[in-house]
């Protein structure tokens, strides 16, 4: 009994750290372009891809991968002259939401915990998903890495970045497929609801203590894991769902982080 | 033989044409300003040469392997990103210690190298972007309104220091301006742009071309007034004088 739950405690918690590796410098670029509402918007989008992958017995991977990247595709389409990004992504982040919802729930046949996948059921992670997990994690941060210096260029000023040869376009659409492969494998662990927390709240605690890009992205992936590791405990301890604890461990120790850089810019 | 070459160069952006048929014709080593008033397709011109935009007819035929240092208008900082200045010159082409100590010393902007770029002066950062586009000596130096933010003693310094730096690296500028009464004394070449190029040469011909004073006299008759102020004086020999070799006014002395 115990060598089992012993395994999927494991399992757990190499999935989240999985996750939280992958999300770190990933998600330093989603606080340096200001793309929190978009990585949000991508991760809603992720119910449409489970509703599409119920409906046509998809694996949830491909079927979750191909909604993000639509949706992405959506908002650069919306986004223009009329309406500005925020108001796009607003509309199409939470009708996406409650489309995918209603779609979920009109599927025949099934009897589906709808909680799992805005939440996360990271209990129920098995070998195959801690392999799509880890693969997904190896192949975001082997493609942040590669792409680094092209990147942070290109965010900081596109001109300046096509001056030196980098297509700035291209290094949005690495970030964009970045963004589809992380939410992909991100939703067994904390579900639709809060991936995007996951992006943002790590690289934002790690920021007072980083003074350059590369610190922050490691710094980042530090505190990631961290609050991957204590959110799998304090789930298994308390009885909660284990997303929402990732992130609140994460959001945890963004408080701790602000209240010592105060004392330590006070000294 | 030109550096490179601008043929029957448009651009349109959603419809609407910004620019019309620009021909331009740049030579190695030498410095060639583009004045013209607000939405006259300058900074566009510029991103045409970078490569930014894609034109609607024509072309920039630039030689293969000719290296760009494009200094940027404004660099709008993420307050959530930790940049240091040694960091920005190795972007994003990796650069050794000394290369960055020396283009920073070349630049006035010595020792600011383990700074934060966030903590820089207005003229610290200017110094700093210029520092990073004269890495790896280019063949092209480009410039948008690079002294924006600056006071005058500051940009005439900054104008200088362009100068004294196309004849270290041999490198030709384009660069854009509103501060008509300094660039003009500091360029070979001016063209004035309004959509379309309204006239272009030295300075004094430009300046005294009627397309110009139609389109400068009335917007910016007190710029124009300062630059026929100092023109004056460059002809009295003393206001040249004055300002090459009063050591509070050069370059690396604003902060």
């Amino acid at each position: 009994m115990s060598v089992l739950l012993d395994g999927f405690l494991v399992r757990a918690t190499l999935a989240a750290l999985g996750v939280a590796l992958a999300a770190a410098p990933l998600g330093c670029f989603v606080v340096w372009r200001r793309m929190a509402y978009f990585g949000d918007a991508i991760a809603h989008a992720a119910i449409l891809g489970i509703a599409l992958s119920l409906a046509l017995s998809l694996p949830v991977f491909p079927a979750v991968l191909a909604a993000a990247l639509l949706m992405s595709v959506a908002v650069s389409l919306l986004s223009g002259r009329t309406m500005a990004e925020d108001t796009a992504l607003g509309v199409l982040a939470h009708g996406a939401l409650a489309v995918g919802l209603v779609a979920v729930s009109l599927v025949p046949g099934v009897r589906v915990d709808l909680t799992a996948y805005l939440l996360g059921d990271i209990l129920s992670v098995g070998r195959s998903d801690l392999l799509i997990i880890w693969g997904g994690a190896i192949l975001v941060v082997a493609l942040m890495t590669w792409q680094w210096s092209a990147l942070l260029t290109a965010t900081l000023d596109a001109d300046l970045a096509q001056a030196a040869g980098i297509d700035a376009r291209r290094s949005q659409l690495i970030l964009t497929v970045g963004l589809a492969i992380t939410v992909a494998v991100a939703i067994k662990i904390v579900g639709v609801l809060l991936v995007a927390a996951l992006l943002v709240v790590p690289p934002a605690a790690a920021r007072p203590f980083a003074r350059t890009p590369e610190a922050m992205a490691v710094l980042a992936a530090g505190i990631g894991a961290l609050s991957a590791v204590s959110g799998v405990a304090i789930s298994w301890q308390l009885d909660t769902p284990t997303g929402p604890s990732i992130v609140s461990a994460a959001a945890f120790i963004f408080a701790v982080s602000q209240i010592a850089s105060r004392r330590l810019d006070s000294r | 033989m030109p550096l490179f070459t601008i043929r029957n160069l448009s651009v349109a952006y959603g419809g609407k044409t910004v620019l019309s048929h620009v021909d331009m014709d740049v030579s190695k080593g030498e410095i060639v300003t583009i004045v013209g008033p607000n939405g006259s397709g300058k900074s566009t011109l510029l991103r045409a040469i970078v490569g930014s935009v894609i034109p609607a007819t024509g072309s920039v035929s630039k030689p293969t392997g000719m290296t760009i240092g494009y200094v940027p208008q404004t660099l709008s900082l993420h307050p959530g990103l930790p940049l240091t200045v040694r960091r920005f010159l190795s972007l994003p082409i990796p650069v050794s210690d000394d290369a960055a100590a020396k283009a920073l010393e070349l630049t006035g902007a010595d020792n600011l190298g383990a700074a934060a770029m966030s903590s820089l002066s207005g003229g610290q950062f200017q110094r700093v972007l210029l520092a990073r586009a004269v890495l790896g000596s280019p063949d092209l130096l480009l410039l948008d309104e690079p002294t924006q933010g600056l006071d005058q003693p500051g940009s005439a310094a900054f104008y200088r220091l362009i100068d004294t730096l196309r004849h270290e690296i041999g490198c030709a500028v384009v660069m854009v301006s509103h501060e008509l009464h300094v660039v003009m004394s500091a360029s070979d070449r001016v063209i004035c742009l309004n959509g379309h190029i309204c006239c272009e040469g030295t300075p004094e011909v430009v300046s005294n071309a009627p397309e110009y004073r139609a389109l400068f006299g009335t917007l910016t008759g007190g710029a124009l007034a300062l630059y026929r102020h100092e023109h004056d004086h460059d002809h009295a020999g003393a206001h040249t004088h004055d300002h090459a070799h009063d050591p509070s006014h050069g370059p690396g002395r604003d902060a």
